[in-house]
């Protein structure tokens, strides 16, 4: 029974992972492929360790069953971080948003920064200020 | 190795190439770098996948080993794609 339930969600983590490479191959550009290919595989990976942990169980391994999990919690910290760094330093090094996209909250801090980095290239980033634009008024 | 196993490792290579036509085709730098993200951590489901067929504990600790390694690898990467001078 304990085997089967894991079966169960190590094979939904694999469909997730499929669908987030797909979405890796498919999405027009940098930041919807970064997204889609993060959320999906992250959650997928996850839930194959929740399931080889699961089966761990069953067979009474419970070193494997405890590194898995601790597997688990350290990807899911760990590869968003890993995204959101890669989407700044894309936007930062330019890379055009796709053309039907619709918002763009990073220009004014991008631009800040860039205007910081001109001026003293070793200096820290700049605090965050008031927001402009859409929402100043709120 | 059993029928599911097997399926696994199929959905999983699958994605590999699916990951690998993205290095290869990426238009730009970021692209690439998210590419070997994702591949990355689609070693460490081949890992447990790999754990989960053979019952051996030493698979987790690859998978452990390695997504550090990824981390670290992608956030030096992604520090080099904002284009400022660290060094000088």
């Amino acid at each position: 029974m304990l085997e089967t339930i894991a079966l169960m969600i190590i094979g939904v983590g694999l469909a997730f992972d499929l669908f987030g490479c797909i979405g890796l191959v498919r999405l027009p550009d940098v930041y919807n492929r970064a997204q889609a290919a993060t959320k999906c595989v992250t959650l997928g990976t996850c839930m194959i360790l929740a399931g080889v942990a699961l089966a761990a169980l069953g067979w009474g391994g419970w070193s494997l069953a405890v590194k898995a999990v601790l597997c688990a919690a350290f990807v899911l910290l760990t590869s968003p971080v890993a995204a959101h760094a890669i989407c700044r330093g894309a936007y930062l090094s330019r890379v055009p948003l796709w053309e039907g996209s619709v918002e763009d909250a990073f220009a004014d801090r991008a631009r800040d920064l860039r205007a910081a980095w001109r001026s003293d290239p070793h200096s820290q980033s700049p605090p965050i200020g008031q927001p402009k634009g859409r929402d100043a008024g709120t | 190795m059993s029928v599911f196993e097997q399926v696994a490792f199929g959905v999983l290579l699958l994605c590999s190439l699916l990951c690998l036509h993205r290095i290869g085709r990426g238009p730009s730098a970021p692209d690439r770098t998210v590419a070997i993200d994702i591949l990355g951590t689609l070693v460490v489901g081949f890992c447990c996948i790999m754990a989960l067929w053979t019952r051996q504990d030493y698979y987790i600790n690859i998978a452990i080993a390695w997504a550090l390694i990824s981390f670290v690898g992608t956030l030096a990467l992604a520090k080099y794609l904002e284009g400022r001078k660290y060094d000088a």
